[in-house]
C-alpha cells in the first residue's frame, strides 16, 4: 500500500518518538502513563472549549433572530403606510441577516461535529488509559526489565497510536475553535457597532424613524386642519390642490 | 491485519481482504498525485467504508499498534500532502519532542 504506508510510518514515527530515549521499559511505561493523563485532561479543556464556542454562536444566531424579527416588523409596517421602499430596505437588510444567519448555523454544526467526536475519542482514550493502567503494572510486579521489553513496546506503541490520534483530534478541533473565535469576534464587532443591521448602509435608526414619521403624518395633519378650522384660517386644504388657492381662498363651501 | 482509522478505532482485516483496499488506496494515491480534491475525498471515503465494511473493529479495551494508519474520512488533500511531505498537517508532533527520529 503505497500511499497508506508512507502515511502510517509518518504518523507512527511521530507518535512514538517522544518514547525512544527512555533506556528502561518499566520507566518508559511510567513515563507513557503520565502522558496519557496529561492528553486527558488536554482532551477535556478541548471539549470544553468547543462547547464554549459553540454557546458563543448561539447568542450571536438568538441576537441576529431578534433583529430579523424586527426588520420583519418594520417591513409590516412600511406595507401597512404604503411605503414600499422602506418594505423594500427592510426585507433586505433582513436577507443579508439570513445569510449570516445561516453560516452560523453551519459553523454551529462544525462545531456540533466537533465536539461529538471528542467526546468520543475522550471516552475510547480513558478506556485504553485503564487498560494501560492495569498491564502497566502487571507488567511491572511480574517481570524482569528484559523480559518486559516485549511487552512494553506493544503496550506503549498501541496507547502512543490512540494518543497520536486524540492529539490529531483536538489540534482539529481547537482550529476550528479559534478560526470561528475570530469569525465570531468579527461579528460581535459588527453588531456592537449596529453595523450589522445597517447592510444597506442606511443607519438602522433611520428606517424606524421614516417609519414614524409615515405613522406620525395623519395624525400631524389632522392637528394641521383643527388649527386651522380653530383659526378660521377655512379648509384645511390637501397640498396637492395648491392652485385653487387663487380663486376663492378661504371658503369651503366653494367647491359646493 | 490491524488497521486505524483516524479518529474512529482499530479494525482487523483478514489477510485475504487486503487488496481490495490496496485497490482504494490506489485510488487516493492517483488522486493525491493529480492534486483532486474531489476525486480525492470520494476515493478516502471509499477506502475507510472498505476498512469499515471488510474489517472487524476491534474492542476499546484493546492495546496495540495497527499495520496501517488510514487518515479519517474528512481528511482533506492539503492536510494529507503536508503530512506526507513531513510538515506540520494532519499530525501534530509531540510538543515535547525537540529532536526528530533518524
Amino acid at each position: 500500500m503505497g500511499l497508506l504506508r508512507r502515511f502510517s510510518n509518518i504518523f507512527r514515527a511521530k507518535a512514538n518518538k517522544a518514547l525512544d530515549r527512555v533506556e528502561d521499559p518499566r520507566e518508559a511505561l511510567d513515563l507513557s502513563y503520565e502522558r496519557q493523563l496529561e492528553m486527558l485532561q488536554k482532551m477535556r479543556r478541548g471539549v470544553a472549549d468547543v462547547a464554549t464556542s459553540r454557546k458563543r454562536i448561539e447568542l450571536q444566531a438568538q441576537q441576529l433572530q431578534t433583529s430579523a424579527a424586527k426588520l420583519e416588523d418594520q417591513a409590516r409596517q412600511a406595507v401597512a403606510q404604503n411605503r414600499e421602499d422602506l418594505a423594500r430596505e427592510a426585507l433586505t437588510r433582513r436577507q443579508g441577516l439570513a445569510t449570516e444567519l445561516a453560516s452560523l448555523q453551519s459553523q454551529h454544526d462544525q462545531l456540533r461535529a466537533e465536539e461529538a467526536k471528542l467526546v468520543e475519542a475522550s471516552r475510547r482514550l480513558e478506556t485504553k488509559v485503564q487498560t494501560f493502567r492495569t498491564r502497566k503494572e502487571t507488567i511491572k510486579a511480574n517481570y524482569t526489565a528484559a523480559e518486559a521489553q516485549t511487552r512494553v513496546g506493544e503496550a506503549i506503541s498501541g496507547i502512543s497510536e490512540e494518543m497520536g490520534d486524540v492529539g490529531l483530534a483536538v489540534q482539529r478541533a481547537e482550529d476550528k475553535v479559534s478560526q470561528m473565535q475570530a469569525r465570531a469576534g468579527a461579528l460581535d464587532e459588527l453588531m456592537a457597532s449596529g453595523a450589522i443591521e445597517d447592510l444597506t448602509s442606511t443607519p438602522e435608526d433611520r428606517l424606524q424613524a421614516e417609519l414614524d414619521r409615515g405613522a406620525a403624518t395623519p395624525a400631524v395633519e389632522a392637528e394641521l386642519a383643527r388649527i386651522r378650522g380653530e383659526l378660521g384660517a377655512g379648509p384645511a386644504g390637501q397640498r396637492g390642490q395648491l392652485p385653487a388657492h387663487g380663486a376663492g381662498d378661504g371658503e369651503g363651501e366653494d367647491r359646493k | 491485519m490491524i488497521l486505524r482509522i483516524l479518529g474512529e478505532g482499530q479494525f482487523e482485516v483478514a489477510d485475504d481482504r487486503i487488496d481490495e483496499l490496496n485497490r482504494l488506496d490506489d485510488a487516493v494515491q492517483a488522486a493525491v498525485d493529480a492534486d483532486d480534491a474531489d476525486a480525492f475525498a470520494r476515493a478516502l471515503a471509499r477506502l475507510v467504508t472498505g476498512v469499515r465494511t471488510v474489517g472487524r473493529e476491534l474492542p476499546e479495551e484493546h492495546l496495540g499498534p495497527s499495520d496501517l494508519v488510514i487518515p479519517g474520512p474528512d481528511a482533506t488533500l492539503e492536510e494529507i500532502r503536508d503530512e506526507l511531505a513531513g510538515g506540520e498537517g494532519l499530525i501534530p508532533d509531540r510538543p515535547d519532542s525537540s529532536r526528530p527520529t533518524a
